[in-house]
């Protein structure tokens, strides 16, 4: 085979295959691998494609369901919605190359996702973002000089978001933005695309019929992003990582746009047989991937691909993940139809190949074999590790104590409204174009969920990102359980009914024993509340080696919750509407909360947010959770919506029920909420307690029987607060006034503290 | 009436446009292609927003030379209406068919929101539907809304009557706490001489359905249809 460098175990060693995985190799091919057939397998059998780390866990979540219409595995997961309609849609990490170079990472990231979803047939109509970053405020123990970085990622990766989904033109509509010290070094850029297809039109990966022509179409290849999927997204962070920044790919958001219109034209001719994108591992991973799925071989010749630059050997053409590529296979004698339309998009289109049926991925350069492998065992048969799992020890930590009862609580409600992850991210989501393609009925902001409208039909969608890697770190899998719950809430206070998930797994170094036990209690916490819930993992993926000199980042499951309103227009906003509406606390599990012991609310107290920001305490336990009574809940807020009883919905997170009230009461007009608290429990609690199964609703006074009735049927207290006023939020607990300040000035300090933190001056270093 | 939705490669307010003007609106509407030079048929013409040929150069700086936008120069001097919507607008500056230009937004950024316009002139055939003062709320999406012309050009603009919206708050002020972007004289719609072309920043097609937010953009499709049909009938007259 030629004059190429000779692979050694040494070589392999250095291309991050261990002996055993070398030894594999050459059982497959029967002699030593070419060098590069030694790169196809090194990307092929990274962590990132091949999730050899996470398979044998990712097995125990539930995929199945009558609405599934594809699980994981192909490019994205397909839902059905009625009306012959199925929802497309996937979660990706883009973690690595944003922390490397954030403006590039990002917005290569957007790109990634939205071809996942065109290449199924579906049109993108929203994508979500879940961000997290560094502290971009000076922190005690965080230096100025971490915090001027972390700004520079956050800013680069917005605009970076902004520049692909604005001109690529699909709305971002929503997702959420935290900030701990743990992703300093290792920031988190999740992306959740959403779109519509018909179910009769979805296209698959499959690579179908010997001789069916093999077409390159898009952007040329170049030696960009060579082993982004391998050197960059399965290893971790040093001193060195910058020098990584060549392994980064480059976006080209208006030939994204041209492939997406030019592929649907194409899939709507008939003559396209298979798809699939050339994302991480390029066109190492879309022939054979599509070879082993559709039980076929592929052969294609290097010569004919498109190249950006001279002398790139078959070793780098076949690793670049330059971006915007897409290969499909056409139906044979039709493929001129194929050639037409992408001519008409200004698009180069080449036929490089063919479909075989000897199994074979087979890469010509020239007429000479540059690589030949079996396809299946490429695909399917790499390693699968049963990796050591082992529970860390930890410090206790010492939990944080209640304030003394009947203590004003309005300074503390306003550090927490001003802190940068409860704060407004109204900064961010204006510069992001959300209204384009005229389905936002609910855009950022306001409403738990993002509500699309499904043109055509009567019919919405809703969609909620979450995680909470603070509660995971202290317990994986109720933090877990937690994450699934609280996206599911969000998507049935907007009223809609939850349907399906997907989720993006973000983890340290899959190595280390703890580490491992992490991501396989937050499996089992993910698997139990979407088979409590009903929500399905129908895709996403698994990010591991987030950690940057050894520190592994809080181990963060983030969680895409996709949920259907049969009539979009009783879509629930989160804010008040009306002077004088009564506001209801709706509490599922309201009897077990009550006789909680002292020592259990300090526990969960600690693991608040209000803890954090007020306490500087991270410690204790997330509260327990009744995933019965989350589901009870999530039916009663989705029938109060579609019956058009109450007039806005927000759940319980985040900071509390206080919080809840507060961004009910933003954004409407001066309207705030007067409310009488009472309970056993102390106020801190009561006011910042983040248990969840809980949502505030506001609704006319003439119809609150009708709210309790609907409750009682589903077995949910529903306690009348107060009410909505014009006097400036007000709360009192047990007879005494604990919360009084204007809401204006509550409104200000969250709408506007991260855009002034962001430009606020740093203490000079040292 | 037959609308025409021009597709550049990069629209992407395409559909949008079509939407409003078609479903909504209810008139008949056709996509012309960005190498297309025949407009036959057509009594009207949307330039669309969007990022047309990536928009890597100058906003509209390519498009500008694209073969349609020869047949819309001619199609406006035979007196058709021409709308250009964002990136529309940008592609009407630079074809010279209206004057002036766009800077990169005041704060740097590209911004998405509701802004509040004023119609400042009813008699056009763009606002014959609003009335004079009216004030409509519609969403903002750029990075380059900035705009800008000579003295004597916002001088002869405000002459004639030419400026057709202006940015306001919500309460009709048109000061520089309603003005999103930093344009000057908080011009956000301009008409040309002949009162036929018009380009504006803000996106009446995202504002036609109160399900979306607003149905304050629709008033913009209406007067276009409404004029045309005044017009036909004087015609025949």
């Amino acid at each position: 085979m030629g004059n190429e460098i000779v692979v050694t175990e040494k070589l392999a060693a250095e291309h991050g295959l261990t002996a055993e995985e070398f030894a594999r190799v050459r059982g497959i091919l029967g002699r030593d691998p070419t060098f590069t057939e030694l790169g196809i397998f090194s990307v092929q059998w990274s962590e990132h494609c091949s999730y050899k780390s996470s398979r044998i866990h990712l097995k125990r979540l539930p995929t199945g369901g009558p609405q599934v219409v594809e699980g994981p595995g192909e490019n994205a997961g397909a839902v059905d919605i009625g009306e012959g309609l199925c929802a497309v849609f996937k979660i990706e990490s883009h973690n690595h190359p944003s922390f490397v170079e954030p403006f590039q990472g990002a917005a290569t990231g957007v790109g990634g996702i939205l071809r996942d979803i065109f290449t199924m047939g579906a049109r993108p109509i929203a994508v979500l973002d879940s961000l997290r970053f560094g502290p971009v405020t000076a922190a005690p123990g965080v230096a100025a000089e971490v915090v001027a970085r972390n700004r520079r990622i956050l800013d680069g990766v917005i605009r970076g978001i902004s520049f692909y989904g604005n001109c690529f033109g699909v709305p971002t509509v929503g997702g959420e933005i935290e900030f701990e010290p743990c992703y300093s070094r290792n920031p988190l850029v999740n992306v959740l695309a959403l779109g519509i297809a018909r179910r009769d039109g979805l296209f698959l990966a499959k690579a179908r019929g010997e001789n069916n022509p093999v077409v390159y179409v898009g952007a040329r290849t170049g030696r960009d992003g060579i082993h982004g999927a391998s050197l960059l997204a399965s290893a971790e962070f040093d001193e060195r990582s910058a020098e990584k920044r060549p392994n980064v790919q480059v976006a080209d958001p208006f030939m994204e746009k041209l492939l997406l219109e030019a592929c649907l034209e194409a899939m709507a001719s008939g003559a396209v047989v298979a798809i699939q994108d050339m994302g991480a591992a390029g066109l190492t991973c879309s022939t054979s991937e599509m070879a082993s799925r559709g039980g076929t071989g592929i052969e294609i010749d290097l010569a004919r691909v498109p190249r950006r630059e001279s002398g790139m050997t078959p070793y780098e053409i076949m690793l670049s993940e330059s971006q915007e590529r897409m290969l499909l296979v056409a139906e044979r004698g039709r493929q001129g139809e194929l050639m037409d339309v992408f001519r008409k998009w200004g698009l180069e289109a080449v036929e490089i190949g063919k479909v075989t049926a000897d199994g074979q991925m087979r890469v010509l350069e020239t007429g000479r074999v540059a690589a030949e492998i079996p396809a299946h065992p490429l695909c399917e048969e790499g390693p699968a590790y049963a990796r050591p799992i082992a529970q860390a020890v930890t410090k206790p930590v010492s939990l944080a104590d209640f304030a003394p009862e009947g203590k004003p609580l309005t300074e503390g409600l306003e550090r927490v409204l001003a802190s940068p992850s409860i704060a407004s991210k109204r900064w961010v989501w204006e510069q992001y174009d959300y209204t384009v393609r005229t389905n936002t009925v609910l855009g950022p902001g306001r409403a738990d969920a993002a509500v699309m409208r499904v043109k055509g039909t009567r019919r919405g969608l809703a969609l909620s990102t979450d995680g909470n890697g603070r509660w995971c770190r202290l317990d994986p899998y109720l933090g877990a359980m937690h994450a699934v719950a609280e996206s599911a809430r969000n998507v049935a206070a907007s009223g809609a009914r939850p349907l399906a998930a997907t989720n993006c797994l973000n983890f340290g170094n899959p190595e280390k024993p703890e580490v491992m036990w992490q991501f396989s209690r937050a499996i089992d916490g993910v698997a139990e509340a979407c088979k409590a819930l009903g929500t399905p993992i129908t895709g996403g993926n698994v990010s591991f080696y987030n950690e940057t000199l050894g520190e592994p980042i809080d181990p963060t499951p983030v969680i895409g919750i996709l949920g259907l309103l049969d009539d979009v227009s009783t879509a629930l906003g989160m804010r008040f509407r009306a002077e004088g509406d009564v506001i209801v606390l709706l509490d599922a599990a309201a009897a077990d909360a009550a006789c909680l012991p002292r020592e259990t609310l300090a526990r969960e107290f600690s693991s608040s947010e209000y803890a954090k920001t007020v306490r500087g305490v991270a410690a204790g336990a997330p509260p327990a959770i009744d995933l019965a009574a989350e589901k009870r809940l999530m039916n009663l807020l989705t029938e109060l919506a579609s019956e058009r009883l109450v007039v806005s919905a927000h759940d319980i997170s985040s900071g509390g029920l206080a919080v809840a009230l507060a961004e009910c009461a933003f954004g409407a007009g001066g309207l705030a909420p007067v409310v009488e608290l009472a309970g056993n429990a102390p106020a801190e609690s009561a006011l910042f307690g983040e248990r969840g199964a809980r949502a505030v609703v506001s609704i006319e006074p003439a119809r609150l029987a009708r709210l309790r009735a609907a409750a009682a049927k589903y077995g949910v207290q529903a306690q009348a607060l107060g009410r909505v006023g014009r006097e400036g939020f007000r709360i009192a607990y047990n007879d005494r006034e604990i919360v009084r300040a204007p809401v204006g000035r509550l409104e200000d300090l969250w709408s506007n503290s991260l855009e002034s933190a962001l430009v606020l001056p740093l203490p000079a270093a040292g | 009436m037959k609308f025409g939705v021009v597709v550049f490669p990069g629209s992407n307010c395409d559909h949008d446009a079509h939407h409003a003007a078609g479903a909504v609106l209810g008139q008949s509407v056709e996509y012309v292609w960005h190498q297309s030079e025949n407009l036959d048929g057509l009594d009207a013409v949307i330039l669309p927003g969007g990022f047309s040929y990536g928009d890597y150069l100058r906003t509209g700086a390519i498009a500008r030379f694209s073969p349609v936008m020869r047949a819309v120069e001619r199609f406006a001097r035979r007196g058709g209406l021409v709308l250009g919507v964002c990136n529309g607008f940008q592609i009407l500056l630079e074809a010279g068919l209206l004057p002036g230009a766009m800077l990169r937004n005041r704060g740097l950024r590209f911004v998405c929101r509701d802004v509040w316009l004023r119609v400042e002139s009813a008699d056009t055939a763009f606002t014959c539907a609003a009335r004079k003062g009216q004030v409509l709320r519609m969403p903002i999406a750029h990075s380059d809304g900035n705009y800008v012309a000579e003295p004597e050009t916002l001088r002869e603009l405000e002459r004639s009557g030419r400026i057709l919206f202006r940015y306001v708050t919500p309460d009709g002020r048109a000061d520089d706490a309603g003005n999103p972007n930093g344009s000057m004289a908080n011009i956000a719609g301009i008409l040309n001489e002949e009162r036929n072309v018009m380009g504006m920043m803000p996106h009446p097609e995202r504002a036609v359905e109160t399900l979306m937010g607003s149905a304050d953009g629709l008033v913009i499709f209406r007067s276009m249809a409404e004029s045309l049909v005044r017009q036909a009938q004087q015609m025949t007259a």
